[in-house]
């Protein structure tokens, strides 16, 4: 220590006790709740009447919390299947085309196909054609990766809007209902997926596949090499392992997961198709699946907080006339606050007088 | 040397101390230099070399000490400072802007009138005054790493710079590359420029340096004049007098040849030869040392075998117990991997590779293992048991066997990196400065398990720094230098002296054994 | 086709693509510090509604006598802050603060179009209705700023001299961009930082303030651009839908253009005019829905072609998307 010293000087922390970490987080949480106040504020609205309404509004009822549980579920599904592709550090950001491609493959046989088959076969066969559309549509930037070193950010993102423009252009001509309508007819109540409690049974398909998930991530050997690549890709050759195929198959199965969302999306919430069926989800989840450390027990609290905001802003808006998009910016409020808080649970900050008497 | 002279030096340190948590990095170093002189700084790895001239370009700061420019105390907290002094480092990893052409790389940073065309006239001018020939169209990346070393050192010059400090500027460059370095550094001598060469190799040392200062273990041992000294004297000076150590060493039974290595030749990615046609034999029963200034090869050797690296050209033949010879180029690391040939490779940041810092030490021995077994479900229970194995053999101080190894104190990190390769038992053993950096009774316990290695007829290369423990450990030792095999000695009947001498290519077989 | 269609072509094309040319100008500074920042689409929401709202409220105060110029410099400012504010967050967070760019990149964006729209919302609630702006303020923004005399030249006239002032600034922009990112020694040092931090910082660049800097600055830009869609394209009304995936295209954009500003200049009438281009052109065998993506469709290309011939300096920054640690001393 000497005058030369600067500051403030960061240093990563070495360890960091688990109440500690749960400390920083639900202080940030705070401090983002806080901010949504002032913005309450701002338009003259009672920040406690306005959370008040947002839980209420989503909770209170049998109806409000079905609801959130039907906004949950796609953020859940793509999020988990964002995970893997997380892990290896490979930024799959083409969740919303993929959802889309996933809707598209399935909403193709419950148009089509109503009619010939039983309704058990149809979902199947829908599920299935909805998890090689999304499959598809995430390993064509997979491959350029591998081979070309092709920037996977940049090209995933790019698919969203080719495929958003397929369906678009299917809605509007081959699968145009009413002529004119620009609309994709209701799907066949055969091709729709039973509901329970309420909710379709997406809600049972994602919270299988979180315990999948978790179970793939850290039990077998190809979440093994997933964790491996992710943290050194000389390491992972060094234990013998295919970049160029784990990174392919990676993508292909959350690509495959995203198409599922797009399933449940197509044949359960909405019945029908439309292009703008993934609604932000896949763009959402990201960030879901970001905050929750890749954690798949962690994001189904993060969904779900998420839809309740989502929810509740639609109440308050009817209730209290404040736009509903206040639930965006509550959202973003709170994943900015949560990314920053990141920071300091993973650095200290060593104040130069402090570490003077330290070293006394 | 006169601690306390008069005189108006170039550069001084005086009573220099750089401590990195509990290694003493260089210890109360008085060293000097003046205008018109290059000055040759010699030493092995880890004689702090590096880390006093990185305090010279405000890389690091010292604990203790002062350091003079001019006669004047500075203070060099950045490499900002370092300009400001008129101190230039040209480091031995370029730091150069590939897209970028020579004048704007020389230019970067400068606050100056931003004119290419006159920066380039005066690049132009600094490159006539000394010699040097860069083609200053060409863009960073169309260059030859003799071409950007010429860069980075105009860059220097560019910056008005009158102390200039190379850092091993030779090991990239041809024997023609080097006598044109050679050329301009004279040339910048005359222009009373203080030059100070981080080197090992002594017959630059003797060709090119007016004085060498010599740094052992942290300490300056002396500055001496070229003309008044030999290559001999320097190598006594470098690597000292032999301490006993007292490693037990059994006598080998059983020699049988394992891995026979015919002609090994490893280009890198710029096509420069790493290896040199290396040939030698690996017994079992046997453990061979491999002595040699880091760079020399040792690390491409290794990888090579384990399969890691491209090799040019060249046979490895490994025959385990009882079985026929089979050639090891062009298979798999995994393949080797299997037949029995396992590498412990400690690198410089110890987790670059061969660990996952983010697992525990369950997980890191799954990097052996992971694929055995039929089923999409990884076993855990075979690595669990060879982690514990590990941590109860070596001592692994950790809170767990899934504690992140990341976390683990650096010389827990190599105990697993090693023990990992041990307990596969293979018949082969490659490690590579397994205890770089440890203390001295985990040393020790590296030191006695490659015996015992050795005891169990395994054919043990032991890769290392520390020239007493190589000749008390080892039965034979090969020495690289500059890719090439300079020798293999037995290790009973060799000396420091000789070792240092093959080291640096000043002599072979013979010289001065005591 | 005859030369009038041609040159309407044209002109909508260029009209079109005017923001473009802001998120994209911006986007590209930003990432030629190294910041790869996906909240575009939120910064422009955030330009377009702050914008039109600065314009709003001045006419609402001043009836009568506003003056056109006001109301554009208000608008210009009002819109060029949200953006930065906007990337002053995202800056923080990913340069000191080492959060991930992509995950906070995409933060901003449903921050910011949640900010954009519920400003929109919030005007026209407290207003009860569409907000108007008066039709004289409104020309300010949209109306032709250069004489009659020169509009009227046969062909070139609608095509180079009919636009309004923002077509005109905005090219002065991109131009004044490029010469500043090739021709300076400020630019010379914001590209060392986005390909190779390292060598920037021990070249004793500072390199958080250029990635500052270039992120907020580029950041105010994009926002701009939405507000010239509100006020030019979208006739001064706040319209959630139109704006809505601008910010993409101009992501997109920034690809194609190979990360120069110059390129943007045609790029964007390129990208504009297949915005419109369905509506102008209509081709039997090309359906709308997909006409319209045609500027992804290409851009992923552009992206491939680029990857397979690795020509250096085609490629994006070096350092793109990464966050720069100088080593502990």
């Amino acid at each position: 220590m000497n005058k030369h010293t600067p500051f403030i000087r960061l240093a990563k922390r070495e360890d960091i006790a688990r109440h500690s970490v749960w400390m920083i987080r639900a202080a940030s949480f705070v401090a983002a709740i806080l901010l949504g106040c002032l913005i309450f504020l701002s338009v003259d609205a009672n920040p406690l009447t306005a959370y008040k309404t947002i839980i209420s509004g989503a909770l209170g009822n049998k109806n409000g919390i079905r609801q959130v549980v039907k906004y949950a579920i796609p953020l859940l599904g793509t999020a988990l299947a964002l995970a893997p592709c997380f892990k290896m550090r490979y930024w799959n950001i083409g969740a919303e085309g993929q959802i889309t491609m996933g809707a598209l493959g399935a909403s193709f046989f419950a148009l089509n196909y109503a009619a010939a088959m039983p309704a058990p076969a149809l979902l199947i066969v829908m599920c299935l054609a909805s998890i090689l559309g999304g499959m598809l549509w995430s390993v064509i930037p997979a491959l350029f990766k591998a081979r070309w070193g092709t920037n996977e950010t940049l090209f995933t993102l790019m698919m969203n809007y080719i495929a958003i423009g397929i369906v678009g252009w299917l809605q509007g001509g081959p699968w145009e209902g009413k002529p004119g309508s620009q609309i994709i007819p209701l799907f066949d109540p055969k091709a729709v997926l039973p509901r329970l409690f309420g909710v379709h049974i997406g809600w049972i398909i994602v919270l299988l596949l979180t315990v999948v998930i978790y179970v793939y991530m850290n039990y077998t050997k190809q979440g093994y090499e997933i964790a491996v690549l992710g943290e050194s890709e000389n390491t992972a050759v060094y234990a013998g392992m295919n970049v160029a195929a784990v990174t392919v198959r990676t993508a292909a199965l959350s690509g495959g997961l995203c198409g599922l969302v797009g399933f449940m999306l197509a044949s359960g919430t909405n019945q029908t198709m439309y292009s703008d069926i993934a609604g932000g989800a896949g763009f959402t989840a990201i960030t879901v699946c970001w905050l929750a450390q890749l954690n798949p027990f962690a994001m189904i609290g993060i969904s779900l907080l998420l839809a309740v905001l989502c929810k509740g802003a639609s109440t308050i808006q009817t209730a209290l006339s404040i736009p509903a998009s206040i639930s965006d910016m509550l959202t973003g409020i709170i994943l900015l606050c949560m990314l920053g808080c990141e920071f300091f649970i993973n650095y200290k900050m060593i104040f130069r007088s402090h570490a003077e008497k330290e070293a006394e | 040397m006169e601690n306390r002279s008069e005189k108006i030096h170039a550069v001084e340190f005086r009573g220099i101390t750089k401590r990195f948590g509990s290694n003493i990095a260089n210890d109360s170093i008085d060293l000097y230099l003046n205008k018109g002189v290059i000055m040759s700084l010699l030493g092995e790895n880890g004689s702090g070399k590096t880390t006093l001239m990185n305090m010279l370009a405000g890389i690091y700061f010292p604990d203790e000490g002062e350091i003079l420019i001019d006669g004047k105390p500075v203070s060099i907290a950045s490499p900002k400072d370092a300009f400001d002094n008129g101190i230039g480092m040209i480091h031995q990893h370029f730091k150069l802007v590939d897209i970028f052409n020579a004048t704007e790389n020389i230019v970067l940073g400068l606050e100056d009138r931003f004119d290419l065309k006159e920066a380039e006239a005066k690049v132009r001018e600094i490159c006539d005054r000394y010699g040097f020939e860069i083609d200053l169209s060409k863009k960073i990346y169309e260059m030859s790493v003799s071409e950007k070393q010429t860069v980075e050192i105009v860059k220097v010059l560019y910056r008005g710079a009158d102390i200039l400090i190379l850092d091993e500027p030779t090991a990239v460059l041809t024997p023609q590359e080097i006598e044109k370095l050679f050329f301009v550094l004279r040339a910048m001598r005359q222009d009373g420029k203080a030059i100070i060469l981080i080197t090992h190799k002594l017959g630059e040392v003797m060709a090119v340096s007016d004085v060498v200062a010599v740094l052992r273990k942290g300490r300056h041992i002396a500055t001496v004049r070229t003309a008044e000294t030999d290559e001999q004297k320097l190598t006594e000076m470098m690597v000292g007098r032999a301490v006993k150590l007292n490693i037990a060493r059994t006598e080998s039974v059983n020699i049988t040849p394992r891995l026979t290595i015919k002609d090994l030749t490893c280009r890198d990615k710029e096509g420069f030869v790493k290896l040199d046609k290396a040939s030698f034999v690996a017994n079992g029963g046997e453990i061979l040392g491999v002595a040699g200034i880091a760079g020399s090869g040792q690390k491409e050797l290794l990888e090579a075998i384990a399969g890691l690296r491209r090799i040019d050209s060249g046979s490895i033949l490994y025959t385990p117990e009882g079985k026929e010879p089979t050639e090891l180029v062009g298979k798999t690391p995994m393949e080797i991997k299997e037949a029995g040939v396992a590498l412990a490779f400690v690198p410089e940041d110890r987790l670059g590779m061969g660990l996952v810092g983010g697992m525990g030490m369950t997980g890191n021995m799954m990097l052996r293992s992971w694929n055995k077994g039929k089923g999409i479900f990884i076993d855990r229970k075979e690595p669990e048991k060879l982690a514990e194995k590990v941590y109860d053999f070596l001592e692994v101080v950790t809170p767990s066997i899934d504690y992140p190894v990341r976390k683990l104190s650096g010389g827990n990190v190599q105990k697993v990196l090693v023990g990992r390769e041990i307990v596969s038992e293979p018949s082969v053993l490659m490690s590579a400065y397994a205890v770089r950096g440890l203390d001295i009774n985990t040393s020790y316990v590296i030191y006695n398990l490659m015996a015992e290695q050795k005891s169990k007829g395994v054919a043990v290369i032991f890769v290392g720094e520390d020239l007493d423990v190589l000749i008390e450990l080892c039965d034979r030792i090969m020495v690289l230098c500059g890719g090439r095999v300079s020798g293999i000695v037995d290790a009973r009947k060799t000396c420091k002296e000789e070792l240092g001498l093959l080291m640096t290519k000043a002599g072979g077989r013979g010289a001065a054994i005591k | 086709m005859d030369f009038i269609n041609v040159s309407a072509l044209i002109k909508a094309a260029v009209l079109n693509g005017t923001p473009l040319l802001y998120g994209t100008s911006g986007e590209i500074l930003t990432q030629k510090s190294g910041n790869l920042n996906l909240g575009v689409e939120g910064l422009m929401y955030m330009g377009g509604a702050f914008g039109l709202a600065a314009a709003f409220v001045y006419g609402n105060m001043t009836g009568d006598s506003a003056v056109g110029a006001v109301a554009v410099i208000l608008a210009l400012v009002a819109s060029f802050a949200a953006g930065m504010l906007g990337s002053l967050i995202y800056s923080f967070l990913t340069i000191s603060l080492r959060a991930n760019q992509n995950v906070t990149g995409l933060a901003l964006t449903i921050f910011g179009t949640g900010v954009g729209q519920f400003v929109g919302e919030l005007m026209r609630i407290k207003v009860g209705g569409n907000i108007s702006i008066s039709n004289a303020l409104k020309d300010a923004f949209a109306a032709p700023i250069l004489p009659k005399a020169l509009q009227t030249i046969p062909v070139l006239g609608p095509v180079l001299f009919s636009y309004n002032l923002f077509v005109y600034i905005g090219f002065a922009m991109a131009v004044a961009m490029a010469l500043v990112i090739n021709k300076t020694r400020v630019g010379l040092h914001l590209r060392a930082v986005g390909e190779s931090p390292a060598t920037a910082d021990a070249a004793g660049v500072n390199v958080a303030k250029y990635k500052y800097i270039a992120t907020v600055v580029g950041g105010g830009i994009s926002a701009v651009g939405g507000m010239v869609y509100t006020m030019t394209i979208a006739g001064s009304v706040w319209n959630h839908n139109g704006l809505a995936g601008e910010g993409w295209v101009a992501v997109a954009l920034v690809i194609f253009c190979l990360w120069k500003p110059v390129n943007a200049l045609w790029g964007s009438v390129l990208f504009g005019a297949l915005l419109i281009l369905y509506l102008r052109l209509p081709l039997p065998f090309m359906p709308t829905q997909i006409y319209k993506v045609v500027p992804y469709i290409v851009t992923a290309l552009v992206l491939i072609a680029v990857s397979m011939r690795q020509r250096r300096e085609d490629q994006p920054p070096s350092a793109l998307g990464l966050a720069y640690f100088r080593e502990e001393r």
